[in-house]
């Protein structure tokens, strides 16, 4: 079962864009669609390592901004004629508050 | 002898259970009811109708007081329950107790009322009982604030409107009702709303009611201040637990029952919108019919179980058909099929998982609802008819989409060539007599005969009036829309849209919520035509213009500062080079445009030095914009033994008079002092070469990936008379180019002479585009860096959250 912690109410990210937030496995964008669901995926395009969460979002998709790669953000898979996929992470939104999988929070006992 | 059931609330819950357990066992019980409203149960749901004037209260009740006569139940209406006491089994209202053998608590659900100043005026009210809508039904003629855009809250809103009231619903969410709608619905049925007089405003957050001794007006966040005899709050319901609580029976968000509808004490019951089933709440009337069929049998000792079911919604407002089931709002895998008919004012969704249908929303035409839902709750797959599925069940292989509704739904006077003048109803004429060949309408109507852009426009117009496609339709601006860029410009303002939602349904999208591609441009086009009104959509531009900065290809970021034609002091050098240091910026460089560049700073870093700069007096460079970018000089008569003019003053002067505009593509300037033009000025968008006798001015010259030179548009001795015709070519660019076009290539489709009649030769139509470009500047020639480095802006610029410092605890 994935357990989950809050990093931050729903409203702190944009509609239709993204935040980043930085785990012990690099970063991680949070994505939130125009009809407020969010995704997690890592925060580097397998093409040229373009910040996704830098990208427009549209629909449950994102953009790369350096060279238009376009992923689906449910499966992290990119999209049309480009191959390549993008780690996806569990999120979820209870009571208005962004929740992540606690497998994110780098264990102090793992160094 | 007969046990003693004692029910609390008389609700529609309630209500449909004492009917079915007096049905199938009149004799098993000896029923009380408690009900807090002074009558018995009516249908809650109807309280619309009434409202609207459209049914009575008389016609909604539906048990009257003859029924529970007849069925022997103890009616005890306007007894308020105050307490139950579970070791003596006692009930206690406000006037009398009542024993009972079993008990079903069904007090249903409370309005939430929100915590603002005010909310207790008199004047105030929620959208619950009779009482509740009475007061509704007075305010004809009168202000009335509706807060809350949701189902309940339009209700409300429609049903005041129809008495005659002045509506405004006040609603917190982008769009109305967001649980049920996508952007697009939630559009149309804004416009409905509006078409019927109701004012509709979104992202509104109320702060107060004002008043004195009753309500007066509502105050919101922005400061907006709506004038209210009566305000209606409709912004949600939560569970009616106190009595439960207060028993000390199990409550999470609601009563805790289990699958017999039991509670955590045997003998006692919960039901309807009060409870809490598998960590569920219910509030449509569906799920609570079951519930009441499931604890009748429960009641009278037979096993039955409540298994919760998907439903539907579907508001009840005169003239709005709309629907709505299932979920939109997670799950891996879900596709969406989407249907518009912008001229019939129809949206349609389906969100598939594994080929089935998980959630439909429809508008404006909701006749195959039911059968959508059926598909839905049966989850029946759907791929063999997955072409056809959005069309309904009647479909068969019949009647095709029309992608050219929207040009079917303009009226015969929207223009269509605006080069020419020439309206939709000409060119329907020139078909109808005889032109039937796009050289044929262009030869008698001029239309598309000038520019060329509305070619795309004129051709559907022709395929509309002929009945069949006219070949060679160019290509539509990207995969989501067959329009081009030059028809949705032109849409845009003929149908007077005003957001990038209504495009995209008003001129029928094909995917959601658009792509990369057309949401910047649509963005720019709605910001180039309405400046005052439309509010720039942040989250569709592009990375650079978003972050008002360069990303690299490392994802840092460059900082330009604007120096105005080139020209810098000590002063902004040192604050340039404190800046550089202070954010261990890894190079400066001068940049082509006569700019420093601070290259490979840190996204959070950018706004605490856009502060820095500011403070110094400098602004952002746009160096990042599809907008003015720099204008380039020479030194000019000042100094220079061969300057003819100030040069350098006449480029400082274009870019304080153009920066912060937003273009179809960057625009770059150059002013030269005298023909040796160390400006370069001949390969810029635009150029001007000063001579003795004046100013040369030459436009769409290029120097990326084509290298082009300028061509001579306009001389002229006066600095000024200069100055208002590079204006108007900027503002006429603006107007008429299609997004990502630099100027050299629009001017290469719609000719230079053409430019030139604009620009140079009609005067008042030089001085109209001067004007608009001013209208449109009064709002955009702002520091960015300004406005982002407050405060409030500057944590939205960092992480939002840092796991790897929480792991150092």
């Amino acid at each position: 079962m994935t357990i989950f912690v809050d990093i931050a109410a729903l409203d702190d990210i944009p509609r239709q864009g993204a935040r980043v937030v930085k785990t012990g496995q690099g970063c991680v964008a949070v994505f939130r669609t125009a009809d407020d669901r969010v995704f997690a995926l890592e925060d580097r395009c397998p093409h040229k390592g373009g910040p996704l969460s830098e990208g427009i979002v549209h629909g449950d998709r994102v953009t790369c901004p350096l060279h238009n790669w376009v992923f689906d953000m449910n499966s992290g898979e990119a999209q049309g004629a480009d191959t390549g996929m993008v780690r996806t992470y569990p999120i979820r939104v209870e009571h208005g508050r962004v929740l992540i999988s606690a497998a994110l929070v780098a264990r102090s006992n793992a160094a | 002898m007969k046990k003693k059931l004692v029910v609390i609330g008389a609700g529609m819950a309630s209500g449909r259970m004492l009917e079915q357990l007096l049905a199938t066992d009149p004799d098993a019980f000896d029923v009380i009811l408690f009900n807090g409203e002074p009558r018995g149960n009516y249908n809650r749901l109807m309280l619309s109708p009434v409202l609207s004037g459209e049914k009575t209260y008389e016609e909604i009740v539906t048990h009257d007081d003859d029924w529970y006569a007849a069925n022997g139940v103890d009616c005890r209406f306007g007894e308020p329950v105050v307490k139950i006491d579970r070791e003596t089994r006692i009930v206690h209202s406000n006037k009398s107790s009542a024993p009972y053998d079993a008990l079903v608590i069904a007090t249903g659900s409370a309005p939430f009322i929100i915590p603002v100043p005010g909310k207790d005026l008199p004047g105030v009210v929620a959208y619950r009982d009779l009482e509740d809508t009475q007061a509704m039904m007075d305010t004809a003629g009168k202000d009335a604030v509706v807060i809350g855009g949701g189902l309940l809250g339009l209700e409300a809103a429609a049903g005041m409107a129809a008495r005659g009231a002045k509506v405004t619903v006040i609603h917190l969410m982008g769009h109305l009702m967001e649980r049920q709608l996508d952007p697009a619905a939630g559009y149309l049925l804004q416009k409905d709303l509006e078409k019927r007089g109701i004012k509709v405003h979104c992202k509104g957050a109320t702060k107060a009611i004002l008043g004195n001794d009753r309500a007066e007006a509502v105050l919101l966040e922005d400061g907006t201040v709506y004038p209210a005899d009566l305000v209606c709050m409709a912004v949600g319901i939560r569970p009616e637990t106190r009595l439960a609580n207060d028993a000390h029976l199990e409550v999470e968000r609601g009563i805790v029952v289990d699958d017999a509808m039991r509670t955590s004490d045997p003998h006692v019951f919960a039901l309807g919108e009060c409870v809490e089933h598998r960590k569920q709440l219910f509030g449509l009337v569906a799920p609570l019919y079951d519930q009441a069929k499931v604890l009748a049998r429960t009641l009278l000792g037979e096993v039955a179980e409540f298994v919760p079911v998907q439903t539907a919604t579907k508001l009840k407002v005169t003239g709005c058909d709309l629907f709505s089931a299932g979920d939109f709002a997670e799950g891996e895998g879900r596709e969406d099929i989407v249907f518009r008919d912008p001229g019939r004012g129809i949206y349609k969704r389906l969100v598939l998982r594994d080929d089935r249908i998980i959630g439909t929303v429809m508008y404006g035409e909701t006749g195959d609802g039911s059968w959508f839902y059926g598909l839905m709750k049966d989850g029946t797959d759907i791929s063999e008819m997955r072409e056809t599925l959005i069309f309904g069940p009647a479909f068969q292989g019949g009647s095709k989409l029309d992608p050219m509704a929207a040009v079917a739904a303009l009226p015969p006077e929207a223009e269509i060539c605006g080069c020419n003048g020439v309206c939709k109803g000409t060119i329907v004429n020139a078909v109808q007599g005889g032109a039937h060949t796009l050289d044929a309408v262009r030869a008698c109507t001029k239309a598309s005969g000038s520019c060329g852009t509305c070619t795309g426009l004129v051709q559907q117009v022709m395929a509309l009036t002929l009945g069949g496609a006219v070949a060679d339709a160019p290509a539509g601006m990207c995969k989501c829309t067959d329009h081009t860029h030059e028809d949705v410009r032109r849409l845009i303002k003929a149908m007077g849209l005003k957001s990038i939602p209504a495009i995209q349904q008003e001129l029928g999208w094909k995917s959601v919520g658009g792509c990369h591609s057309c949401r910047p441009a649509l963005n720019y086009y709605l910001l180039a035509e309405w400046p005052l009104e439309y509010s720039d959509d942040r989250q569709s531009r592009f990375v650079n213009e978003r972050n008002h900065a360069n990303i690299q290809k490392d994802g840092t970021y460059s900082v330009v500062p604007r120096m105005w034609g080139g020209v810098t002091t000590p002063a902004e050098l040192r604050a340039i080079a404190d800046a550089a240091d202070k954010y261990n910026v890894p190079m400066v460089k001068v940049t082509g445009g006569q700019r420093i560049d601070l290259l490979g700073v840190r996204k959070e870093d950018l706004p605490l030095m856009w502060a820095d700069l500011n403070e110094a007096g400098l602004v952002s460079g746009h160096a990042y914009s599809k907008g003015l970018r720099t204008v380039k000089t020479c030194v000019g008569s000042e100094f220079c033994r061969f300057g003819t003019q100030d040069s350098t003053g006449l480029g400082i002067r274009l870019e304080k008079l153009l920066w912060g505009s937003w273009t179809p593509h960057k625009v770059k300037l150059g002013v030269s002092g005298c023909p040796r033009n160390c400006a370069e000025a001949t390969c810029k968008d635009v150029g001007v070469v000063c001579v003795d006798s004046g100013y040369n001015i030459s436009v769409a010259g290029a120097a990326g990936m084509e290298v082009k030179e300028t061509e001579h548009l306009a001389s002229t001795p006066s600095e000024d008379e200069a100055v208002e015709i590079i204006a108007a070519f900027v503002q006429l660019y603006r107007e008429q180019a299609k997004y990502l076009d630099r100027p050299y290539k629009w001017v290469a489709k719609v000719g230079l002479d053409w430019v030139k009649a604009q620009v140079v030769e009609d005067v008042p139509n030089r001085r109209a585009l001067v004007e608009r470009f001013e209208i449109s500047q009064s709002v955009y020639r702002r520091d960015p860096w300004a406005e982002h480095s407050t405060p409030s802006e500057t944590p939205k610029w960092a992480p939002l959250a840092n796991l790897t410092l929480e792991a150092a605890e």
